[in-house]
């Protein structure tokens, strides 16, 4: 009973939303469908498919530079003695906290000044801004559970820690580089505050920024929406459900050890 | 001495983003926020506290923060309720069940924003077909409490994973005891369950209050701040002043004032936090 109650709340509305999406725009004020159809998909074509590129785009390209940004620094903070690693790390934690809104102003002038605005790769710093915290705290936290053995023998075998960093510790991080990538790639794929803020050319919108301002030419077309939010949703219940183990352990490895 | 050179290197990058697309900005919107500056004219100039001034006498800011806290308050309090009674069925199993919780989580906040605006449709929304009395974006009296459905949906998810590991985290044998010394389940609840899970309780407080304070997408999906601005938050102001004013001065001054509350929130958790321990 109480199983029902949660998967109803929590499931129901996805479900109501995937039948919208095949419900005949026609038919959308009778109480059911009375035949089912495609052409909510059909209708979404090229613009859409596009959004969907872009977003993409964005996500992987952010995820790769917060991966190669943030892992080597996570790595220092683990396992080399230098000042200020503390600091990096709880004043990372302190950025993941700032309202995003703190920043549009001087991130807009910011990139129209390097003619990035407007721009999907403008959009890639920005978010990996607002990633990297994540990053840091899940890797250092994997670093620091690899005993300091290994990474002692490789200094005696005569390694400088750029290749205990490289040849070592990168090959055996996979599974924590993959449970960020999947957390970083979630968190672009749905940001729309920078989105709606930065990038002003249809064409170059993003899935959240076009589903948010999807409009018709008269009304709503409702359906449509919800064939576009079944789209954008696809992925991300593929990955969720793949990777649900990781997904769990990255979201409360850091908050329950504190 | 080598090994600080290196450190070195290997931050570096990491800071530099930090930095400069971070903690610079935040600087430079308190510098803006100094300033009288429209976008579209390229026209800015110093002004000090001048809109500082305007913001403690403009109704609209109180308003605005008013709408947040009441936001944040209701939303965060539900959210760790049903969180928790979700996480404690999940803690009996249910593998499938939990792949499910999880999804909502992992849905663009607009896509499910614009998902229960359908839903609230108050033409032929399934909520508005089960209860035809209540126009849930269209008055004032609802249209704040639906977005806090929206945000409850969404993350009750995320508040109810990180409860269940704090759950896993008590040891079997406590209960075990417990059930020996024949305690009720509410005594078992409120003087074991509880107290143990105090630490886990306070991170998803401190997590979601400073997420919920800074709400911006599913209001502007679901009502762009209205209907008569009664869903508008700070953030959404703060957006409106900037992107469609393009009033950069005064937009920057409602930007840092949101900024300067989700500080005082961050640090009054922090030091919280602090005397838990």
């Amino acid at each position: 009973m109480k199983r029902a109650a949660i998967l109803l709340f929590f499931v129901g509305p996805l479900f109501w939303q995937l039948l919208t999406s095949l419900w005949p725009e026609a038919e959308l004020t009778s109480a059911l469908p009375h035949s089912l159809t495609m052409a909510n998909y059909a209708g979404l074509g090229v613009p859409f498919a596009r959004a969907v590129a872009n977003s993409f785009l964005v996500a992987a390209a952010t995820t790769v530079l917060c991966l190669a940004a943030g892992a080597s620094a996570a790595f220092a903070i683990a396992k080399l003695e230098f000042r200020g690693r503390s600091l990096l790390l709880g004043g990372a934690l302190a950025i993941s906290m700032f309202p995003p809104i703190a920043t549009v102003s001087p991130l807009y002038l910011g990139l129209r000044a390097i003619g990035l605005r407007d721009t999907l790769a403008g959009l890639v710093l920005p978010y990996a801004a607002f990633a990297l915290p994540l990053t840091l705290w899940l890797l250092t936290s994997f670093f620091r559970e690899v005993p300091d053995e290994i990474f002692n023998a490789a200094l005696v075998d005569g390694c400088t820690p750029w290749q205990v960093f490289l040849r070592v510790y990168l090959p055996l991080s996979w599974p924590a580089l993959a449970t960020c990538a999947i957390l970083v790639f979630i968190f672009c794929w749905n940001e729309l505050l920078f989105a709606l803020s930065f990038i002003s050319t249809p064409e170059r919108r993003t899935v959240p920024a076009a589903i948010a301002l999807f409009a018709g030419e008269h009304v709503e077309p409702w359906g449509q929406i919800a064939a576009a939010s079944v789209v954008a949703i696809v992925p991300l219940a593929a990955l969720t459900f793949a990777f649900q183990k990781r997904i769990v352990a990255g979201l409360t490895a850091g908050a329950v050890k504190g | 001495m080598i090994e600080r050179r290196h450190a070195a290197w290997m931050a570096a990058p990491s800071v530099a983003i930090l930095a400069g697309v971070a903690i610079v900005p935040v600087f430079a919107a308190i510098w803006l926020s100094l300033h009288r500056s429209i976008v579209i004219f390229h026209d800015q100039r110093f002004v000090g506290l001048a809109n500082f001034r305007f913001l403690l006498s403009d109704g609209r800011f109180w308003s605005a923060l008013g709408t947040t806290i009441h936001f944040t308050v209701v939303a965060v309090a539900a959210e760790i309720a049903l969180g928790l009674a979700v996480a404690l069925v999940l803690r009996r199993g249910g593998g499938l069940l939990r792949a499910a919780v999880i999804l909502p989580w992992a849905i663009p906040t607009a896509v499910s924003a614009r998902m229960w605006a359908w839903l609230f449709n108050a033409d032929y929304g399934l909520l508005h077909r089960l209860a035809p009395a209540v126009d849930w974006l269209g008055s004032p009296a609802t249209a704040l409490y639906a977005a806090i459905l929206v945000d409850v949906w969404k993350t009750t998810p995320f508040v109810a994973l990180i409860l269940l590991a704090g759950l896993s985290s008590i040891p079997e044998s406590v209960y075990e005891a417990a059930l020996v010394d024949g305690a009720s389940a509410p005594r078992t609840f409120f003087g074991i369950t509880l107290p143990l899970l105090k630490p886990a309780l306070l991170v998803a407080l401190l997590f979601r209050s400073l997420d919920a304070f800074r709400v911006f997408d599913a209001i502007y999906v679901l009502t762009e701040g209205g209907p008569a601005n009664s869903t508008e938050t700070l953030s959404i102001y703060a957006y409106k002043t900037l992107m469609r004013s393009g009033d950069f001065g005064y937009g920057s001054t409602l930007s840092v004032a949101t900024f300067a509350c989700a500080l005082v929130i961050g640090l009054s958790f922090v030091r919280w936090l602090g005397r838990e321990r």
